[in-house]
């Protein structure tokens, strides 16, 4: 038998992601993809493996799963959510730190509290067939990572490895939370012309919450609408991610990894890249504004950004196999792991 | 196409409209227009040809290319300034899009809308499938859907607006039209336009390594079929038979 996580729960929406599948989208193929692609970076790095590598995107409530494989290495990033071990001497492993589980433990990652989406990352990866070059799910069209749709209990996810590899646990520091209160930034346009000057005003201004509605699709905003300059259909043309579209009510949508690839409505603006990871985090009923920047800054905060990422990344560290006898894995452990490898955590 | 891609003489200027940090959106009008979908076809062809460092890639639309890219790689101006150079030199002439002739049965269960467009054009069905299928239309662009190409332009006696309730379910391989355009869906899926027949072919399957027939700059004509045609097709589909483009022969 294959190595293999079974899924107990499939949590609310639990799906494979890697960077998504470009190159597609001029033949109507969405791009789809991590929502935060800097966690699903993290996570990846962990366990060693590349940083687009497909892993697992839980949204707001987690799933829960049986190991069975000799072991496997899994890192959780993105939340302070931790790994739950279920079954007997219960404990928890935080995130932002690798574990290696062995054969018939099972585990599963709470709710999310503090963000809308985090990344389960396992050693080498999932052997799952690629649609066009990529893992990721599009669920709404029934394509790509695990049969094209979200987990549901009873799937078996295939690993790629049949243990885990014989090297120390990592850590990585947490990057800082983002400052909830913090301005999304955009770029204005494509079609800020297609709206009124004080529609533009209010936009920027405007205090949004996010909606219940939102999806991986994208985040659907309510708060003061937006009126258009005559009428709210354009000839349809290209979407990017982070297209802010104004359908005729004008509320808002910020359109995230699983847009379309055209439409037919004005964008007024478009979220700056460097916040879109923070974007896709965010929960139904968090409060959002945004501030305009230009093209110029938004590419100069990309790029620190990324640097910041990449120093974040080298600067994961191994946990040597003594420091499990620290008081601080004793801590992590609560101090009762009846079950716990201590020879390698 | 000849004549530089961006700029020809007397035609409006293109536009730069940044979507952000990643893309770049080039417009060159704001209707539906087969001149304006040419140079957006063109400048589509030039970026190719170009190679553009950082360009991941490019989605031709009705008026408008947009051009994704990595901002890690190359900036918005970097790729203004290699754009607008195009416009000062003659475009490559374009080697022209594929032509296609597709089976259409314009009948009994595969058309469920054919009375109704005619009732409401007062043609006779006859007379509709006459002129649906004795245009060659020209794909604008690929949107929607995986392969969904919005194909134009329908003959103005067909024109009507969207349906008012738009079905919930629409068979894959039906033949729609709405106001001046017409096009497949290529799956089931939600829809709008006014059926008036079936396709038996295939125009997407996300297993091919290029997952769309049809492309924009292509052209488009319906050939009618009766239902044991459609049926025979159908089978010589479902055994994996891939529709070619006239002048190539199937494989």
């Amino acid at each position: 038998m294959t190595a293999a996580l079974k899924v107990l729960r499939g949590g609310l929406c639990t799906s494979i992601q890697d960077r998504g599948r470009p190159g597609y989208q001029a033949v109507g193929v969405p791009v789809s993809g991590a929502l935060d692609w800097m966690s699903l970076a993290i996570a990846n790095r962990l366990v060693g493996n590349a940083d687009g590598e497909g892993a697992l995107e839980i949204l707001i409530a987690g799933p829960e799963f049986e190991v069975d494989a000799d072991s496997v290495r899994i890192a959780l990033a993105g939340t302070e959510a931790s790994i739950e071990m279920l079954g007997e001497g219960a404990t928890t492993r935080p995130a932002h730190r690798s574990v290696t589980l062995r054969r018939g433990q099972s585990f599963r990652i709470g709710r999310l509290g503090d963000t809308a989406c985090a990344y389960l990352a396992v050693e080498g990866g999932f052997d799952l067939p690629r649609c066009l070059g990529s893992l990721s799910t599009h669920v709404r069209g029934g394509f790509g990572g695990f049969e094209g749709r979200a987990l549901r209990p009873g799937d078996r996810l295939k690993l790629a490895r049949e243990a885990a590899g014989e090297r120390d646990e990592a850590e990585i520091a947490p990057p800082p939370s983002p400052d909830p209160s913090a301005p999304v930034r955009v770029v204005l346009g494509p079609q800020d012309d297609h709206f009124t000057e004080k529609a533009i005003e209010i936009f920027l201004s405007g205090d949004y919450v996010v909606s219940a509605k939102s999806d991986r699709m994208g985040l659907r905003l309510d708060g003061p609408a937006l009126k258009h300059r005559g009428g709210a259909d354009i000839v349809s043309d290209g979407i990017a991610p982070g297209s802010v579209q104004v359908p005729g009510n004008g509320l808002p949508i910020v359109l995230l990894a699983d847009r379309g690839t055209t439409g037919g409505y004005p964008k007024i603006a478009t979220v700056i890249s460097a916040d879109i990871p923070m974007l896709g985090r965010r929960r139904a009923g968090q409060a959002l504004r945004f501030a305009a920047v230009d093209v110029a800054s938004a590419e100069s905060v990309r790029r620190a950004q990324d640097q910041a990422l990449r120093s974040l990344l080298a600067a994961a560290r191994p946990i040597p196999a003594v420091a499990s006898l620290s008081v601080r894995a004793l801590y992590d452990q609560n101090l009762i792991s009846g079950m716990v490898d201590a020879g390698r955590d | 196409m000849t004549g530089p891609s961006s700029n020809p003489p007397g035609a409006t200027p293109a536009r730069y409209l940044p979507s952000g940090d990643t893309a770049l959106v080039v417009e060159f009008g704001d209707r539906i227009d087969r001149a304006i979908n040419d140079r957006v076809v063109a400048l589509d062809d030039a970026v190719h040809e170009a190679a553009i460092d950082g360009v991941v890639e490019t989605v031709p639309t009705y008026c408008s290319l947009m051009i994704h890219y990595d901002p890690l790689r190359i900036g918005a101006a970097e790729l203004i300034a290699r754009i607008d150079a195009f416009g000062s030199r003659p475009a490559k002439a374009r080697a022209g899009g594929r032509a296609w002739r597709v089976p259409v049965c314009y009948r009994g269960r595969h058309a469920p809308d054919l009375a109704e467009v005619a009732a409401r054009t007062g043609l006779s069905p006859d007379e509709v499938v006459a002129l649906h299928s004795g245009t060659a239309y020209h794909v604008y662009m690929i949107g929607f859907l995986p392969g969904f190409a919005y194909m134009g332009d329908v003959p103005e006696r067909l024109s009507l607006p969207r349906r008012d309730n738009p079905r919930t379910t629409v068979p894959a391989g039906s033949v729609g039209i709405a106001l001046a355009m017409t096009g497949i869906y290529p799956l089931e899926s939600p829809g709008g336009w006014h059926l008036l027949g079936k396709t038996p072919i295939r125009l997407s399957d996300l297993a091919w390594p290029q997952p769309a027939l049809f492309s924009a700059g292509d052209t488009v004509e319906f050939v009618p079929i009766d239902e044991p045609k459609f049926d025979r097709l159908r089978r010589d589909q479902d055994a994996g038979q891939r529709w070619a483009p006239v002048g190539e022969d199937a494989r």
